[in-house]
């Protein structure tokens, strides 16, 4: 069984090699983000997708000419979860009737197929919803961050903020990295996994912080190394307990939840990964690096007042 | 005794689950397929009706389980799908254009729990199959209309007035008219200037030898039309909508400009596009006589009373400008096979004020030619100048050329049409009435039917699957906290399903996912307080001690923990759109939920274990 009593791993002491591997981590990713770019679904760029099932497997060497006889050659075809379900993607073109082309794709593919081809699935997004999606998405992002730099400076101090914030930032830009790097489809489940993990990863880092500023009050010897050090030992069962019970949901959800929802379990998997290890290394770091100690901490003593018998309790 | 709670909390607990259960208990019942009857044009189903459905049906040898009436709507169960598709067919064919028959599935929740309003969750087009359409209103159409009425009433008010005018006309941004002098300008405009007070805002300027005044449409009316538009646009829809027969249809307004239509259960895409989105009316015009359409398309002259139109084999045909009756005055449209030709027709009923101008125009051209123009408005966006720009296309086709035999009153029929289909969907557009302002579809969600049982199926497996993992993990690693810790958890799930079926919000797939989540995060709370418990031991507390401090101390954190991932989950909810919200909401009611759970109930638990053995001397933690 697992045990995390007796923990005293100097966390501080190899925060100069996490920071590197993270900064590496980081680069890495902005580059394949520079150079190879997300992997945007349909929700983002527009155009149409159709998910189609047939009777018997089938070849997509089969189903790519018949669109390309009637002058679909742009369309993306490839085999979606089982080989008996294909996806055509399209993107937008101007002298077309968009919302009418999923329509004209089923009947061409129905021609060789009438009666037993089933449509599982259509999505049309026209070009201005896409856009808008986009930016949307975009907001979204920023002002959840913005938000939460808001509650943890007026919960803990600045410092905290910037650290837990810059730490979620190191969590969304490697998960983007990795989609970018494995050229993962990146839609809207995607994103709002995104947000998700933004949640779940400043959860973590909520709570190193928490014990962190606890213990500065009742340690009074301690260095302000020792004392993150202290702390990140004393929640790590928690980090850990809590990664493992979300990580074996996420994937069940992976496995059995369809192919819809496989990219979305993955994105929140990659990401809580991430996150348990940034909120392990990199936050309380951060806010170190940025000059925390029991000088900072003090002032907020204010924060004490709902649990005054503590510091009396321990000697 | 310091694990003890108060009476009160205890009810209070038991009260909680109680009604959590009894709210979420409607999800386990199955559902029915259904037949749903309605009549859009009286809104009830009267009891003749009623009493022609059952004899329907005994004649066809369908037996419904169940018959049920709520004062507006007939509702039939049946055992089985092909039961219920066969009272469909048999019932739309016997009650014909009047009423609605829409296929529906309806939930077998038993009288006394629907006695109290527990009602199951609705569930998604992605959990049951359908059609999500978001459609775009034309709203620079919206101000060209308003321009176009304008320039006809100027017309009309100014000729009424005796003040004489060069030109009134439709300009970009507004209505110019153009007049001799002054004197007569001045007139003109005290005239608009009354009685358009408020709408239009007027402009005059002279430019040489013209007089020029320009009106435009005020910020105020133009939102006013815009809004009207749309909500114009929206009835119309509904009308269209029940015309398709779908059960539990949702059409709402979404933004400024935009309205989302919701068609569960309905498979047939094209179809429901071509009757969602198209714009048609019919005209009925005189076909000038006198003058050869062939020699009029070929000199490029024609006479200026008239316009050039196609037939539908490409020929032209020369009709007259003024129209004798528009499709305004339709009130009943039906379609049906035209007696003494066999062709595919439309019956068309009209509304008093149209029977009278319509039985005076005819009455006055017994014998001479008159023709039925088809107009379809076609909206589509394309790119010009590297601008998206909505264009509207005006499809306008000449269906039927037939001699006038005698004055034509309320009830006629139109034939030359091309199959039944078209008749129908003629029919059916006249009768549904016009939409105000062109409209797209911008963006378009069909789930088929057993894409949404592999969608249901994967999601209640992926949540069953996780959660029994989880509760292992946590009996295996927490002992008898463990054992508690997962009741809570099961807790968490009933009373999430309750208070989405209590507000009765709809399930979708996101939603699911995140339920699914919060499995894994609703655990996080009891992990924080176990591992504190465990640290109090070890810091040498005794175990009742240690029990309160690790329930006090962890509070705060998780609270703190809390309320920043219900910030990001707000935030989700707010950007958001469709399937984001319901990920959102979901996320936010485990979040609430489980601090309840998580927090009070374990500790009532643990307080019911462990509070009252003084001699306490070992946790199973």
């Amino acid at each position: 069984m697992l045990n995390f009593k007796d923990a005293q791993i100097n966390f501080m002491k190899q925060r100069k090699l996490a920071l590197i591997i993270s900064l590496t981590l980081i680069i890495a990713s902005l580059l394949t983000l520079y150079f190879r770019g997300l992997n945007f679904g349909i929700d983002f760029t527009g155009g149409t997708l159709i998910e189609v099932h047939y009777p018997e497997p089938v070849g997509l060497e089969i189903v790519r000419p018949t669109l390309e006889t009637h002058g679909y050659e742009r369309a993306i075809v490839q085999h979606f979860g089982t080989s008996q379900d294909v996806l055509i993607r399209i993107a937008p073109r101007e002298d077309e009737d968009s919302a009418l082309l999923s329509n004209e794709i089923f009947r061409i593919l129905q021609a060789d197929f009438a009666g037993v081809l089933e449509l599982r699935r259509v999505e049309f997004v026209g070009p201005q919803v896409g856009e808008e999606l986009r930016e949307q998405g975009g907001l979204a992002m920023l002002y959840a961050l913005f938000g939460i730099l808001i509650y943890i400076a007026l919960r803990f101090e600045w410092r905290f903020s910037v650290g837990a914030v810059l730490a979620l930032m190191h969590d969304v830009i490697i998960t983007l990295g990795i989609f970018s790097l494995l050229q993962l489809d990146f839609d809207l489940g995607v994103l709002a996994a995104l947000l998700a993990v933004i949640g779940y990863s400043l959860n973590d880092t909520i709570v190193v912080y928490d014990r962190i500023r606890e213990n500065f009050r009742k340690l009074r010897k301690e260095s302000a190394m020792q004392v993150m050090n202290l702390s990140i030992n004393h929640t790590l069962s928690r980090t850990i307990i809590t990664g493992v019970t979300t990580l074996l949901v996420l994937l069940a959800l992976f496995f059995l939840g369809g192919s819809v929802l496989q990219n979305f379990a993955l994105a929140l998997i990659i990401g809580i990964v991430v996150g348990t290890y940034s909120s392990i290394y990199i936050a309380g770091a951060l806010a170190l690096m940025m000059g925390v100690d029991r000088s900072v901490m003090l002032p907020v003593k204010k924060e004490g007042a709902s649990q005054p018998s503590l510091d009396e309790q321990q000697p | 005794m310091i694990n003890q709670y108060p009476l009160w909390k205890y009810l209070l607990i038991v009260i909680v689950i109680a009604v959590g259960v009894v709210y979420s208990l409607p999800n386990l019942f199955p559902e029915d397929p259904a037949v749903q009857i309605s009549n859009p044009a009286t809104g009830v189903v009267d009891d003749i009706t009623r009493g022609q459905i059952n004899a329907v049906l005994s004649g066809q040898g369908l037996n419904p389980k169940a018959v049920e009436f709520d004062g507006t709507q007939s509702l039939l169960r049946f055992d089985n799908t092909e039961d219920q598709l066969q009272a469909a067919d048999v019932l739309r064919t016997a009650l014909g254009t009047s009423h609605v028959v829409a296929l529906n599935l309806a939930p077998a929740t038993p009288g006394w729990l629907r006695a109290i309003n527990a009602r199951p969750m609705s569930l998604g087009l992605d959990l049951r199959g359908g059609v999500h359409f978001l459609m775009e209103v034309d709203m620079a159409a919206v101000a060209g209309q308003a321009h176009e009425r304008y320039t006809g009433e100027f017309r009309t008010l100014l000729r009424d007035a005796r003040i004489r005018y060069l030109s009134v006309e439709r300009i970009s941004d507004g209505v110019a008219v153009r007049l001799r002098d002054a004197e007569s300008r001045d007139e003109a405009l005290r005239l608009l200037r009354r009685d358009y007070r408020g709408d239009l805002e007027f402009f005059s300027t002279q430019t040489g030898e013209s007089y020029l005044i320009e009106a435009r449409l005020s910020a105020d009316h133009l939102t006013d039309l815009r809004r009207m538009a749309l909500q114009q646009n929206i009835s119309t829809l509904r009308n269209r909508v029940d015309e398709l027969g779908v059960a539990e249809p949702l059409i709402q307004q979404q933004g400024e400009d935009r309205i989302v239509v919701q068609l569960p259960g309905v498979q047939d895409t094209a179809r429901a596009k071509e009757v969602i989105g198209a714009t048609a009316t019919l005209e009925f015009r005189m076909v000038d006589e006198q003058n050869d359409a062939l020699e009029a398309q070929s000199s490029g002259r024609i006479p200026p009373t008239s316009r050039l139109y196609r037939e539908r084999d490409g020929s032209p045909i020369l009709l007259q400008r003024r129209v004798m009756l528009t499709g305004d005055y339709i009130t009943d449209a039906s379609s049906g096979i035209a007696q003494d030709s066999g062709s595919p027709a439309v019956f068309i009923n009209l509304d008093a004020q149209g029977a009278r101008i319509f039985s005076r125009a005819t009455g006055e051209n017994v014998g001479r030619l008159m023709a039925v123009v088809f107009i379809e408005t076609k909206v589509e966006r394309v790119e010009e100048n590297g601008q998206l720009v909505i264009r509207t296309q005006r499809v306008e086709e000449v269906i039927n050329v037939a001699r006038i035999q005698e004055q034509l009153g309320r009830r006629f029929q139109i034939t030359g049409l091309e199959s039944t289909r078209e008749a129908r969907n003629l029919a059916l557009l006249l009768r549904a009435g016009a939409l105000a302002a062109p409209m797209m579809i911008v963006e378009e969600r069909t789930i088929g039917p057993s894409l949404g049982r592999d969608n249901i199926e994967r999601g209640f497996n992926s949540v069953v699957i996780g959660f029994v993992l989880v509760l292992i993990f946590m009996a295996l690693y927490y002992r008898v906290f463990g054992l508690i810790a997962s009741f809570a958890l099961t807790l968490n799930l009933v009373l999430i399903v309750a208070v989405l079926s209590l507000l009765q919000a709809t399930l979708t797939l996101p939603g699911i996912a995140g339920m699914v989540l919060t499995v894994g995060m609703a655990v996080d709370a009891n992990v924080l307080i176990f591992e504190r418990i465990r640290e109090e031991l070890r810091n040498g507390n005794s175990p009742q001690a240690a029990i309160q401090a690790g329930y006090e101390r962890a509070f705060s954190t998780i609270a703190d923990a809390n309320i920043t991932t219900l910030i990001a989950a707000i935030v989700l909810f707010i950007f958001g759109t469709g399937p984001i919200k319901g990920f959102a909401v979901t996320l936010s009611i485990g979040i609430v939920v489980s601090m309840f759970t998580a927090i009070m109930v374990t500790r009532a638990i643990v307080n019911l274990s462990y509070g009252r053995q003084k001699r306490l001397k070992k946790l199973a933690i």
